[in-house]
């Protein structure tokens, strides 16, 4: 895989969605990069984070083939989903300063993000522990009649959780409107997928269950996006769930801004390999190659981004703290 | 007045929901089986279809998050272990998400859920089929815990758990399910949070939850013969706890002595007493607060040994007498 030739996007899509894609990339990597420089050297944001650079083509495919009303469920590596579902980044950036303005008003963290408002009605920070919650949202919207899919966001750890294998096998029996999106960064914390499972092919597991399972290059945003739409397709017309196995690589540690490089964990080589293959700059060549972008429009958007971006850290620099008394609220609705 | 057992107000306080509520259904293991749930699942299935009603494969820890992610949907789930054991397979999405869900959150998405858990012990059942697990529920914070004791209280109780849009862990006990009782026809609710005095008394109050209240009446009429005069507390709710109603009554006996089906160790019982011990109540004690619970040890099979293993009236009674000899 890695060493494999990548292939050219595919562009038979609207301009404007793979123009809207691109920015979504951007917005991610651009917001994260601003989020690392606060946890180290400025240690502005201290709750842990676990950053998603690198990974930013596989959120943004799967929700750019979502309506609103669909739902998504996330993981402690949630800022991307959040951006790419259409989250307001200044209730993010105050989430991570645990300000009473952020999206979960300091309450949750880096690790809990939501968004009720967008669909992301929660993220958590236990290994594979939206994988059942995302089946019964999708239960629901089946039990409700309504014309919504829901979708699991989770990491190649999940796959080493039972609750998966429950999720997968109780999502094809009721041929719920759910999809599963594995991200398999071929990291498990610090452990690499092949010291964690004896068979690493996570899409492979849907076949136990008998329903589809593939798995596609992470790193290619329509590819992402195809396959997405044709799983949503599938579950809207009442055909059940799928597996997407996106094989990716998160170019930062487990957790916060190090690479990890020096702990020993992976090589240089490997990470060298994956920042050759960046899902961004892939997609602005071929933007680029094709007209459907200009270098003076690439520039304007990034500095409305950054511009975005700063207004966001400010909004969180000068945003209260949650107050003592509210402490105690929120236990029960 | 009508009188039905106490399974029987449970399934009919199920048919009323979801004929009434258009987002409530129930799901959970065995709860199409014909003996999982005693009777208290008659008539569902064919009445609601198997959308409404839903049987679930062994997964409890995936059904559990099922149900929480229905509840997040706008669903109003009962989620059923027949077996309250069986829950621990569960815990990551009890304790972890669905208890969490609202304040990890800053309180805006509220967790509308119930979890009916059944207590099935005796009958040489043993470790893992015997367990009565109110203390371990009632410790995580975010989660109701209410526990009936009579057909009027276990139909008006469930009813009152799917209102509440917040997760309730809803705990009956089998040995509870041929006991007759009043129950109202109409659908009714009796408000979480509120206990019920059960008997009046002058010389001592017994707190008590479930099946033991019925415990603790047969040993105040045993005691009144030798003129004792005991009040009776039913707390209803574990939590909230009706500590007003606790105090009061307390306050009128000063002696105290709990009743609890679980562990008597970091327990419902020592909770309550602590509660007692700790308000200006602790100077009226005119002796200490006298624990009856399980103890230390996991469920026997041998019906000897059950005998020995459960408290009764009889253990009351001997709580009691004990009570009212020592002295502060």
């Amino acid at each position: 895989m890695n060493k494999k030739e990548q292939k050219p996007l595919s562009l038979d899509l609207p301009r404007e969605l793979l123009r809207k894609m691109y920015t979504t990339m951007v917005t991610i990597r651009i917001f994260e990069e601003r989020v690392a420089s606060l946890i180290a050297p400025k240690k502005e944001i201290t709750t842990p984070c676990h950053l998603y650079i690198g990974q930013e083509s596989v959120a943004t495919g799967v929700c750019m083939a979502l309506k609103k009303e669909d739902y998504v469920y996330s993981t402690h590596r949630s800022h991307g989903h959040y951006i790419a579902k259409g989250g307001d980044l200044k209730r993010l950036m105050a989430e991570l300063y645990c300000k009473k303005t952020g999206c979960s008003r300091g309450k949750g963290g880096s690790m809990h993000i939501a968004a009720p408002e967008i669909g992301l009605p929660g993220s958590s920070a236990i290994v594979g522990g939206t994988i059942p919650i995302s089946v019964g949202t999708a239960l629901a919207f089946s039990i409700q009649s309504r014309d919504n899919v829901s979708v699991a966001f989770f990491g190649d750890g999940a796959a080493h959780e039972g609750v998966f294998y429950e999720s997968l096998n109780f999502a094809s029996l009721k041929k719920l409107p759910v999809v599963f999106v594995c991200e398999n960064n071929l990291y498990c914390t610090h452990l690499p997928i092949t010291s964690c499972l004896a068979d690493p092919e996570i899409y492979k597991k849907a076949q136990i269950f008998h329903m589809p399972g593939v798995r596609i290059d992470g790193n290619d945003v329509v590819k992402v996006y195809k396959t997405t739409r044709k799983a949503v397709e599938d579950a809207r017309r009442g055909k059940g769930p799928t597996l997407i196995e996106c094989l990716t690589y998160r170019w930062l540690g487990h957790v916060g801004p190090s690479d990890d490089l020096d702990k020993g964990l992976r090589s240089k080589e490997e990470l060298d390999c994956w920042v050759k293959k960046c899902p961004i700059r892939r997609m602005k060549k071929t933007l680029l190659k094709h007209g459907i972008i200009t270098e003076n429009e690439i520039d304007k958007i990034e500095t409305k981004i950054r511009a975005e971006v700063e207004e966001a850290v400010a909004f969180a620099r000068s945003s209260p703290y949650p107050d003592e008394s509210d402490l105690l609220y929120g236990i029960f609705s | 007045m009508r009188t039905i057992s106490f399974a029987k107000a449970i399934n009919e306080a199920l048919h009323q929901i979801i004929a009434t509520d258009k987002q409530a259904f129930l799901i959970g293991q065995g709860i199409t089986s014909p003996w999982y749930v005693g009777t208290t699942t008659v008539g569902l299935i064919g009445r609601f279809g198997p959308k409404r009603v839903i049987d679930t494969p062994t997964s409890e820890n995936c059904i559990t998050g099922v149900a929480l992610g229905a509840a997040l949907a706008g669903m109003h789930p009962i989620i059923c272990f027949p077996r309250m054991d069986f829950m621990y397979l569960a815990m990551d999405q009890l304790a972890n998400h669905m208890a969490n869900w609202c304040y990890m959150f800053g309180g805006q998405l509220n967790v509308p859920m119930v979890v009916w858990a059944i207590i099935n012990r005796g009958g040489e059942q043993a470790a893992q089929h015997s367990q009565a697990l109110q203390a371990v529920f009632s410790h995580i914070p975010g989660v109701k815990v209410v526990m009936p004791s009579t057909p009027y209280d276990a139909k008006g109780l469930l009813i009152a758990s799917v209102q509440d849009g917040n997760p309730v862990v809803y705990i009956d006990d089998r040995w509870l399910y041929e006991k007759e009782g009043h129950v109202p026809e109409e659908h009714y609710s009796v408000p979480i949070g509120k206990g019920v005095v059960r008997r009046e008394g002058k010389d001592i109050t017994v707190v008590a939850t479930s099946y033991l209240v019925h415990e603790a009446l047969k040993a105040a009429d045993n005691l009144s013969n030798v003129g004792i005069d005991v009040e009776i507390v039913d707390l209803l709710s574990v939590k909230p706890l009706d500590e007003k109603l606790l105090f009061k009554s307390v306050e009128k006996t000063n002696r105290l002595v709990v009743v609890d089906g679980g562990w008597i160790h970091f327990g419902l019982a020592a909770e309550i007493a602590a509660r007692v011990s700790e308000t200006c109540l602790f100077k009226l004690l005119k002796a200490p607060v006298m624990r009856v619970a399980l103890p230390n040890a996991p469920a026997p099979a041998s019906s000897a040994l059950e005998k020995v293993y459960y408290p009764n009236a009889g253990s009351i009674v001997s709580a009691v007498k004990k009570s009212l000899e020592k002295r502060n």
